[in-house]
């Protein structure tokens, strides 16, 4: 599904990523950690094709697709989805009209049949409910005047109208409650957790990880991934932090 | 908002991603009858002889013609004007005369073919093409300068609707058009409207009866399409007490070297209880991206809502000309009487627009709102400049006016102008003005989603002109989206 192969990536002509390699199969979820300013959210933005983020070595491919060749937007139809870390406000926008539109976007981009207004909503509504959000919040400007937990829970809803390959998400547990955690991990399960699909998880807590289970985790300090295991290596690094773990 | 409407919007952008450059740069093989160039007392004759006008309104014509001798060209505004030379241009052209045309049907093939390439609304094709069940809009297409045809006339008469082209109105409804033209916008009011007084080749004049509901909504198409050609058309509305009438007026221009100058005039006169919606979307050649050729746009918009109650409402999307000098404006002379100003002005590469309004309030309760939304990029210029007048006698008058800016990029202007004189001490005024930027991670984020940069900037700009968007009839809502789109690409990396 991902491959990454010794990727270098500046951003002000700072090198943060320093030859990151990861291999990531369909069907599976794996989780990054590691200490604030390692580059996770780097990693994150530069996949998904972020001016300012350069890449200046190594590769990566999305099912067989060179991402570092096409345009962020050529991407998400390639069947990337970054989840933010921090969502942006786009006022007098609605989350609808922007979804519809990126929806069939991406479908015209794949030269698939866009979707009618009918069967948009439809989905809409389903994926709303799934992360128990209100259809109302979403005729609302895109994350305007939503709180950080909102902000999130939307993220997860655009994941499940846009129907990625592979998402990627950036601290998506970061600024939820315990329910809102358990809400959006289920959410998560429900669209991604498929034997054509793949997850790619950054965030810093066991919490999220106790629901979204994942099959791979791996460490990321100085720009490179320093270790890989398992599950087990989630609670490890829980137990002892970065330092003694990343040594 | 609904979802339907919601849904509205999308399928306008998406209408408007189809769009991938500006269509209308072309011009149509249609046979031209000039007036010799230039311009002098013998051109207002001529145009006047042309038209077969009464005495009355030559002499109209050559008062107003002796005034504008004696005026200078303004230049408060702030624009960049380069030398208008009057002498080097053409004030009169009209497709060669044939008898009374008694439908579209029998139009010049080749002129329904330039409508056709125009993009008239569908809506407006089904109706001309007589599908059942169809919205109905009449359309009084005005070709250069001659009115061309006119449909649903019956049926607005019989409604009591007078909708005729401005020499049919002069020869045939006299009384009318004497007792209002150039009672709104006097010829000596300004340097342009009374060039447009003495040499106004033609336009629209729409008369609706006291309690009348004008059945449909009336629209007028205006195309520049001769070289050289001055456009000076000249538009009259009068809804008598409790009648209703939403106009709109839509143009575009094919694509020329040479800067053609437009001056038109329009007039509003809304009395008790009557309410006039009138709709714009401008969509004149802008030149090119270094500033080459493009329409000079002088307008005179002008309303008087004289009764009492009566309501004005301007709504205008302006994306065209390379300079563009209009200030739609609405005099509150009825107590308790409303005008409304609704504006989006888009301006690219070497654009400049110096627009907004004037809200003279001079009776008691009288309201207005303004809402300004400004958009530029490239090297243009972009200004509101907007009046509120509040006269002595005039108590208890609010105003609310907001006044938007959005940038894209780093070498374009916005400026804000408003003017506020207050005479009367209960009058109630607010200003608020913003002025943003599309931010890169916005752009990115809608990118990151799937939508390309220049389908995000519309996205955006549409979502920043929304509220002026979401006054306009629906069709006219679609291609006004279309254009903010079309106007901005390539604005942006
Ligand atoms: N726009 C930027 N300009 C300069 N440095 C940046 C920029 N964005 C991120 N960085 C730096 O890159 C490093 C990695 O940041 P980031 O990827 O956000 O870390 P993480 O998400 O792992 O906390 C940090 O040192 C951060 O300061
Ligand atoms: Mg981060």
């Amino acid at each position: 599904m991902l491959k990454i192969h010794n990727l270098h990536a500046t951003v002000a002509d700072k090198p943060i990523l320093k030859g990151l390699s990861l291999t990531i199969n369909a069907g599976e979820i794996h989780a990054i950690m590691g200490p604030n300013g390692a580059g996770k959210s780097t990693l994150g933005y530069t996949l998904a094709g972020r001016p300012g983020y350069e890449v200046t070595e190594g590769a990566a491919q999305l099912n067989g697709v060179d991402l570092l060749a096409l345009a962020p937007h050529e991407r998400a139809a390639a069947g990337l989805f970054l989840g933010f870390q921090y969502p942006v406000e786009i006022p007098g926008v609605s989350f609808l009209q922007f979804l519809r539109e990126a929806a069939n976007a991406q479908r015209l981009g794949r030269g698939e049949p866009t979707l009618s207004g009918g069967a948009f909503l439809k989905l809409a509504r389903e994926k709303a409910a799934l992360l128990q959000m209100d259809m109302e919040m979403l005729k609302r400007p895109v994350n305007v005047g939503f709180s950080g937990g909102e902000k999130k829970r939307a993220e997860m809803v655009q994941m499940g109208i846009l129907d990625p390959a592979l998402a990627i998400l950036d601290e998506t547990d970061s600024g939820l409650d315990i329910d809102a955690l358990r809400i959006c991990g289920e959410g998560i399960n429900a669209i991604m957790r498929r034997p054509d699909k793949a997850v790619l998880l950054i965030t810093h807590y066991q919490r999220l990880l106790d629901v979204v289970r994942p099959d791979f985790v791996h460490v990321l300090s100085g720009g490179r991934i320093v270790r890989s295991g398992g599950p087990e290596l989630a609670l490890e690094l829980e137990e002892q932090g970065y330092e003694a773990v990343a040594a | 908002m609904n979802e339907e409407i919601a849904l509205r919007d999308a399928a306008a952008i998406e209408a408007a991603a189809r769009v991938a450059e500006y269509e209308h740069g072309w011009s149509a093989e249609i046979e031209q009858e000039f007036a010799p160039k230039g311009l002098n007392e013998d051109t207002v004759r001529f145009i006047s002889a042309k038209k077969n006008e009464p005495e009355w309104m030559l002499d109209w014509r050559l008062k107003a013609w002796r005034h504008w001798l004696t005026m200078p060209m303004p230049d408060w505004a702030k624009l960049a004007v380069p030398p208008i030379d009057y002498q080097n241009a053409y004030y009169y052209a009209a497709p060669r005369p044939k008898k009374e045309l008694a439908s579209l049907d029998e139009v010049d093939p080749e002129i329904l073919r330039v409508y056709e390439r125009l993009g008239i609304p569908l809506e407006e094709q089904k109706v001309l093409a007589g599908v059942e069940g169809a919205r109905r809009v009449a359309v009084d297409a005005v070709f250069d300068s001659v009115s061309v045809a006119t449909t649903f006339r019956k049926e607005l008469e019989a409604a009591g609707v007078i909708f005729r082209s401005m020499s049919e109105a002069i020869r045939e409804y006299p009384e009318l058009v004497r007792r209002w033209l150039g009672k709104v916008v006097p010829c000596h009011d300004n340097f342009f409207a009374a060039l447009n007084c003495a040499v106004f080749s033609d336009g629209t004049f729409v008369y609706v009866p006291e309690g009348v509901r004008c059945p449909m909504e009336l629209s007028t198409y205006f195309r520049i399409n001769a070289q050289n050609t001055g456009q000076f058309e000249r538009t009259l509305i009068v809804a008598d007490k409790g009648a209703y009438v939403s106009y709109l007026e839509g143009c575009t221009a094919p694509q020329r070297d040479e800067n053609q100058l437009h001056a038109a005039v329009v007039e509003l006169v809304a009395l008790d209880d009557a309410e006039i919606k009138y709709s714009t979307v401008q969509n004149w050649y802008p030149g090119d991206a270094q500033g080459r050729g493009g329409i000079y746009n002088f307008v005179t918009k002008r309303a008087l809502c004289q009764g009492r109650r009566s309501k004005v409402s301007w709504t205008q999307v302006e994306t065209g000309s390379a300079i563009t000098w209009k200030y739609p404006s609405c005099v509150l002379n009825g107590e308790d009487s409303v005008g409304e100003f609704y504006s989006v002005a888009v301006t690219n590469n070497r654009q400049q627009a110096d627009t907004g309004t004037k809200m003279i309030h001079n009776a008691r309760g009288t309201r207005s709102t303004i809402v300004s939304k400004g958009i530029s990029a490239g090297h243009s210029s972009n200004t509101y400049r907007g009046l509120v007048r509040v006269g002595a006698a005039a108590d208890g008058v609010r105003n609310f006016t907001q006044c938007d800016s959005l940038l894209l990029g780093h070498d374009c202007g916005a400026h804000t102008v408003p003017y506020i004189e207050v005479r009367n001490p209960s009058a109630q005024i607010e200003h608020e003005a913003t002025t943003s930027k599309i931010s890169d991670d916005q752009l990115f984020y809608a990118m990151s989603r799937g939508l390309s940069q220049e389908a995000a900037v519309a996205l955006i700009v549409n979502g920043f002109a929304k509220e002026v968007l979401q006054q306009l009839p629906m069709e006219f809502a679609v291609e006004a989206q279309k254009l903010l789109g079309i106007s901005l690409e390539g604005s942006v990396g």
